[in-house]
């Protein structure tokens, strides 16, 4: 076991940790963040997306060691079910989930695109979010969900 | 030497080809790879706009649909036919040699006039031209014609009666409308192929276009049939898959007969090193210290998962041992870098390998000590050297 210092959702975590584990694991059965989900364990579906320092990655494949001093966000610093922030809500709006495995996945990968580019088009959207999958079928109610967010005015996020 | 070429009047778009030509002209279209340059990701098919970035500056591929306005419309055959082997537009004005006309003008009449037929039977796409952003002096184009001057010497290429039919094939593909050279030879200060070197490696988007020479021979042999799964896309024990710049042109390939495969097979493994190969010599300064266990255990937390031995992909599907691929056993890092870095993205419509990037998930040193630790079960004898100041140089050229 290794001791390494994660700073997630804003509040540094000391943890004890095997020295190959990859985020996704610590998240989940260290910190009781259940919001990123174990999809394929490849980095080929998403539905393990967090943000590390404004960028999307695939926590199942993003090892713990070398995240000290990087700021982890996961689905949970986006709001909760009783204050949804603004992509959570326009994803409740739009019906965007159907089981929702993948949904925490897709709105972080959402937030991250809306965050560097908050008025993105259509085709944006669509190329950025290609690396989430949704095996129910929802990515139309998805982009339109993000979409909504991209064009309201102002800094929604 | 004339720095102005006259225009070649414009004429009204044909469009009465008959189908074998068309067809034809599809296979010699795929053949030089021209959508793979002249189509946008995301864009309308060979409507242009793919920024092409240079020592010289940014070019933007031209729309070659036949749109009259803003395309290839108002092209005569006599006037594509100019473009093709002399780098001149319709208009009377150089082309960039970025346009791989050095190449194209050894391709045949009638693939030329084949390819011409296909292209102005496409859908026309109203795309005007984007402004290229070239430094001076490069931004005048007349100055191409000293350009074309030095370098542009090619001649049609005569069958060699001792080989054989694929093998002629092969050599007219590779030299002509495949334009290998183009990124597979290593290119002098303004931009040319070295005279001598063709095939013998290159740069491209940053990544390592590997020498097409002396490929049956080298450590790392190739095999006809590995070479020609290779170049239709596939995943190919004891060399891996084709990424980055390469990816496109093997999915062109893929979709051609097995027969123009096999052609370019044949010829590539006839070609011999000139000189000895001159591989990186380890240099015991450079190679930098790291720490084995730690690329083992990120090779566990961030790789395993697909690369393991035990992994799906390895037993089910097939994919060979790292240490067995081209960009391990390479003498560059570059490729091994550039796929971990990018990933290796998926093609709309078409099954293959897939790989997550890895960009946000690793940090420089990760990327070190992995990069020195899979080195290390590939090529124990030959450590790559500069793997830091590589990586950091190609997170720069991301930028």
């Amino acid at each position: 076991m290794t001791p390494v210092t994660l700073n997630v959702n804003g509040s540094a975590q000391a943890l004890e940790l095997e020295p190959d584990m990859p985020l996704l694991y610590a998240l989940r059965n260290h910190l009781g963040l259940n919001g990123a989900k174990y999809g394929c364990g490849l980095g080929q579906c998403g539905a393990c997306t967090v943000i590390v320092d404004d960028k999307p990655v695939f926590s199942c494949v993003t090892p713990c060691a070398g995240l000290e001093g990087k700021k982890v966000r996961t689905v949970e610093s986006l709001g909760t079910a009783e204050r949804p922030g603004p992509l959570q809500k326009a994803f409740i709006d739009k019906q965007a989930a159907q089981c929702g495995y993948c949904i925490a996945g897709m709105l972080m990968r959402a937030q991250s695109l809306l965050e560097s580019n908050p008025h993105p088009d259509e085709q944006t959207i669509r190329e950025y979010m290609a690396g989430n999958l949704c095996r129910c079928g929802t990515h139309l109610r998805i982009i339109e969900a993000i979409s909504l967010v991209a064009r309201q005015h102002g800094s929604a996020l | 030497m004339l720095m102005w070429r006259p225009a070649i009047a414009s004429i009204e778009r044909l469009r009465a080809f008959d189908s074998a030509q068309l067809q034809r002209g599809a296979r010699v279209v795929e053949t030089g790879d021209c959508a793979v340059c002249h189509t946008r990701p995301g864009g309308q098919y060979m409507a242009g706009g793919l920024a092409l970035v240079t020592p010289f500056g940014t070019l933007y591929s031209t729309n070659i649909t036949p749109d009259p306005q803003t395309g290839i419309g108002q092209w005569s055959l006599p006037a594509f036919e100019r473009a093709m082997r002399e780098g001149v537009s319709r208009d009377g004005h150089f082309l960039y040699p970025a346009f791989p006309y050095v190449h194209y003008r050894r391709m045949t009449a009638g693939d030329i006039a084949d390819a011409y037929a296909y292209l102005m039977s496409g859908p026309a796409v109203d795309s005007p031209a984007m402004q290229n952003r070239m430094n001076f002096p490069m931004n005048i184009r007349p100055l191409v014609s000293f350009w074309n001057l030095l370098f542009l010497h090619a001649k049609p290429l005569t069958p060699v009666a001792q080989q054989s039919e694929a093998w002629n094939r092969g050599r007219y593909l590779v030299e002509g409308p495949g334009h290998c050279a183009g990124c597979h030879s290593p290119l002098n200060l303004i931009g040319a192929e070295k005279s001598g070197k063709s095939l013998a490696g290159g740069a491209v988007d940053g990544w390592e276009a590997p020498s097409l020479l002396g490929m049956a021979s080298r450590a790392n042999a190739w095999s006809s049939d590995q070479l020609v799964s290779y170049l239709r896309a596939e995943v190919v024990d004891g060399h891996g898959t084709a990424a980055g710049p390469m990816r496109p042109v093997s999915l062109s390939l893929a979709r051609l007969p097995v027969s123009d495969a096999e052609a370019i097979a044949e010829y590539l493994l006839s070609l011999q090193t000139k000189a000895a190969i001159t591989e990186n010599q380890p240099g015991a300064a450079s190679v930098e210290p790291s720490d084995q266990a730690s690329g083992a255990q990120l090779f566990a937390s961030a790789c395993a998962g697909c690369h393991a031995p035990a992994a799906p992909m390895r037993e089910i599907d097939g994919r060979p041992a790292l240490d067995r691929t081209s960009a391990l056993q390479a003498p560059s890092a570059r490729n091994f870098l550039k796929t971990v870095l990018e990933g290796v993205p998926a093609t709309p419509g078409v099954p293959g390998p897939i790989m997550p990037p890895f960009a946000a998930s690793l940090d420089n040193v990760q990327l070190t000590a992995l990069a020195s630790y899979l080195r290390q079960q590939a090529r124990p004898d030959q450590p790559w050297t500069g793997l830091s100041s590589t990586i950091e140089a190609i997170r720069q050229e991301k930028k």
